[in-house]
């Protein structure tokens, strides 16, 4: 299942770090993040759970970059 | 500038005047007793603007280091100034910081700027739908209106939703999906698509979709999404940011040791201050900032430009490739050709070529065949059928009628054999509709499918442009598709194919092809999207209103002008172009000033030239790629 997601960030290369810090999140199958639209498109894992798998995927990004937001 | 922006704005120009004014009252020259001569007194001053400019920046990195991600700019930043102020460098360290921020500032700016000229671009999203409710004129949501529902549009507004005019007609402003500048009349029967502007009169249309199927909402989706593929240029620059900013720190580190330890033993003084700070030197100009935001810039710019003309590309990565294409295959029917069928010429008759068409017209009036119609359409006038008599289908030969009394026979040549009548063959290629009048030869119509107007400049363009090799499959006899190929010079041509072989031919000539040259497959969007989705860049044209075309192409061109083609590879080109620049410019300049600097020649604020300025000019040539009128 792939969901996209409006997300606030100021750089190139912090959008860059959350959309490893997304990958890396248990229940991500692929993630990208769109710089220049602001998106973050998440394909998720058969099973997963949106919801909670994207509570940890902010908290993954905000530990990579303090002054991103996901709009969930 | 967006909250944000301002708040950055008032800080810069606080810390900037706070600067100057403690760099003047602390200078030598004026000699203000406990200014210029006391270094506390100086650095507690010089903290002020330091703190206003730089606190997130140290708060940042601080975090950074509490999270394990050390090397990013922030931290670069926050090493170099404080460096700089331990060094005793208070000016230079407020000023590298003020800088940076100042680079930060215009990027978002720039940024901001071109995501909102790309969104007008592409601002075609309708917002309410005019339905007829119990008290007049209603204004609703697209998404609320059913299928079959009539709406009402008016001049000046947008068509919400794909469907069939009922009442009316107008010229409708396509510009926004095509670039075509030239409008389009609709009537009653035509259907009209979404997102274009109705410029003159009053229309009711009948919607045959639903909002989230209409063309516009289809368009927009494309152009939102597109960019998650990302290009190999942003994944190499992805992948070169990774292990630049390390490669870079531990050169900084190395840079501050390694030297005054080799001078210790050789017995030389260490000059460890000097050292550090052009190790600090080299932290400034490493900020890879430049490179990570104007590569993706480029891309988002590019893609926006062609959206404006009428080209949708679905992602960066087929940008990039439709830069390299070297060979194009063609569909033939309704990509270089119109797909209707026209007479092109009547030959050997000897009476008035209107005369003979109007009874072949005559003769044909009762056949619903393409070739009938178009007989039809050439004569042009309304077709009065109580003129005609005894019409008689001979199946795979033709008709006999009886027009005005006069016995008419049209049809192949068998037709001409089964009534021994002799006939000449055409040197044309097409159909050829032979035609008897009271049993004496009259001539012959010859029906082809036409070529577009632009099919051959396109060709010739692309030639021009480095795609040397052309090439054609059609499932048409050979003897047409020779002489179509031959009179737009295309290099290579397939005929009498079957669907699937197409697929099966493009697969040899992708096999064929060296893998750094691209091949590119153009069709209408009929039937081939086996084939468009098998080549490295699937194109469909005149896609308007067919949605298999833009789910199964990588660029969808939303007309049918084959010059688009010339025009979306001349885009990409450009865009590629201004990729590389970007990248040699910004690693360039970097390169030569890490260099500089590790030799002492060049100073901080020459870093912060190669850091700010760098990324300022390439941003600023990033944008160029939104400008392709020209192209």
């Amino acid at each position: 299942m792939k969901k996209t997601y409006k997300i606030e960030v100021d750089c190139a290369n912090c959008a860059n770090k959350m959309e490893e810090a997304a990958k890396k999140t248990t229940g991500v199958k692929d993630a990208t993040v769109n710089f220049m639209t602001l998106k973050m498109i998440v394909e998720f894992e058969d099973g997963a759970e949106p919801k909670s798998v994207m509570q940890d995927v902010l908290k993954n990004c905000k530990k990579v970059e303090d002054d991103c937001e996901i709009f969930l | 500038m967006n909250k944000k922006q301002k708040k950055v704005l008032i800080r810069i120009i606080v810390s900037a005047v706070l600067l100057i004014l403690i760099a003047i009252l602390t200078s030598e020259k004026l000699g203000i007793p406990f200014l210029s001569d006391n270094g506390i007194v100086q650095l507690i001053l010089y903290l002020i603007p330091y703190f206003v400019i730089g606190y997130d920046i140290l708060k940042k990195a601080f975090k950074g280091i509490m999270n394990r991600q050390v090397f990013d700019e922030n931290f670069l930043m926050a090493v170099a100034t404080v460096g700089a102020i331990c060094l005793g460098e208070y000016r230079e360290g407020v000023a590298v910081m003020l800088f940076y921020q100042i680079g930060e500032l215009f990027q978002s700016y720039a940024v901001g700027k071109s995501r909102r000229n790309i969104s007008e671009l592409m601002d075609i999203r309708p917002d309410y739908a005019n339905i007829e409710g119990e008290n007049g004129l209603e204004q609703v949501d697209p998404d609320e209106v059913e299928i079959g529902t009539i709406i009402i549009v008016s001049p000046g507004e947008k068509v919400p939703i794909d469907g069939v005019v009922v009442e009316g007609n107008a010229s409708v402003n396509t510009s926004a999906l095509t670039g075509e500048s030239v409008p389009r009349t609709v009537s009653v029967g035509d259907e009209v698509i979404s997102g274009c502007i109705n410029m003159t009169g009053v229309l009711k249309i009948r919607t045959t979709k639903e909002f989230g199927e209409s063309t516009v909402s289809k368009i927009l989706e494309l152009v939102e999404n597109s960019s998650s593929k990302k290009s190999r240029s942003e994944n190499f620059i992805s992948r070169f940011a990774h292990y630049y900013t390390p490669a870079v720190c531990y050169g900084a580190l190395a840079l501050a040791v390694i030297p005054p330890i080799i001078r210790l033993i050789m017995g030389l003084p260490a000059e460890l201050g000097e050292w550090i700070y052009r190790a600090l030197t080299f932290l400034v100009i490493s900020c890879p900032c430049a490179l990570v935001i104007s590569i993706p810039l480029s891309f988002f710019a590019g893609i926006g430009g062609a959206s404006k003309a009428g080209v949708l590309v679905k992602g960066s990565n087929y940008l990039e490739a439709l830069a390299s294409v070297k060979h194009i295959v063609f569909d033939k029917t309704g990509t270089l050709t119109k797909g209707i069928f026209q007479v092109t010429g009547v030959h050997h008759s000897n009476m008035e070529r209107d005369e003979l068409l109007e009874l072949a017209a005559h003769a044909e009036s009762f056949s619903s065949h393409p070739i009938g119609k178009s007989v039809q359409a050439a004569y042009g006038k309304t077709i009065d059928q109580s003129r005609v008599t005894d019409i008689e289908e001979i199946s795979g030969k033709g008709v006999t009628a009886r027009v005005d009394g006069r016995k008419v026979a049209i049809g192949n040549s068998k037709l001409m054999e089964l009534y021994f009548v002799p006939y000449k063959d055409c040197h044309d290629v097409g159909t050829i509709l032979h035609i008897a009048v009271d049993d004496e030869y009259a001539g012959h119509i010859v029906i082809s499918d036409v070529l577009k107007d632009n099919s051959k400049d396109a060709i010739k363009r692309l030639n021009k442009m480095g795609v040397n090799h052309t090439v054609m499959l059609t499932g048409d006899s050979k003897a047409v598709a020779d002489h179509v190929a031959g009179e737009l010079g295309i290099s290579e041509v397939n005929s009498e194919l079957l669907p699937g072989d197409k697929v099966s031919k493009v697969e040899e000539l992708l096999d064929a092809k060296p893998s750094k040259e691209k091949l590119a497959f153009v069709g209408d969007g009929i039937n081939d999207a086996p084939v468009l989705s098998r080549a490295d860049v699937g194109i469909a044209m005149g896609a308007l209103g067919s949605d298999a075309a833009i789910e199964a192409a990588d660029i969808v061109l939303m007309d049918d002008d084959p010059l688009k083609i010339v025009k979306a590879i001349g885009i990409s080109k450009k865009c590629m172009r201004i990729v590389y620049e970007n990248i040699y410019f910004a690693i360039g300049v970097k390169l030569i000033c890490l260099l500089l600097g590790a030799l002492g020649i060049a100073n901080m604020w020459l870093a912060i030239f190669a850091d700010v300025g760098v990324m300022v000019i390439a941003v600023l040539n990033a944008i160029r790629a939104l400008m392709v009128k020209n192209v």
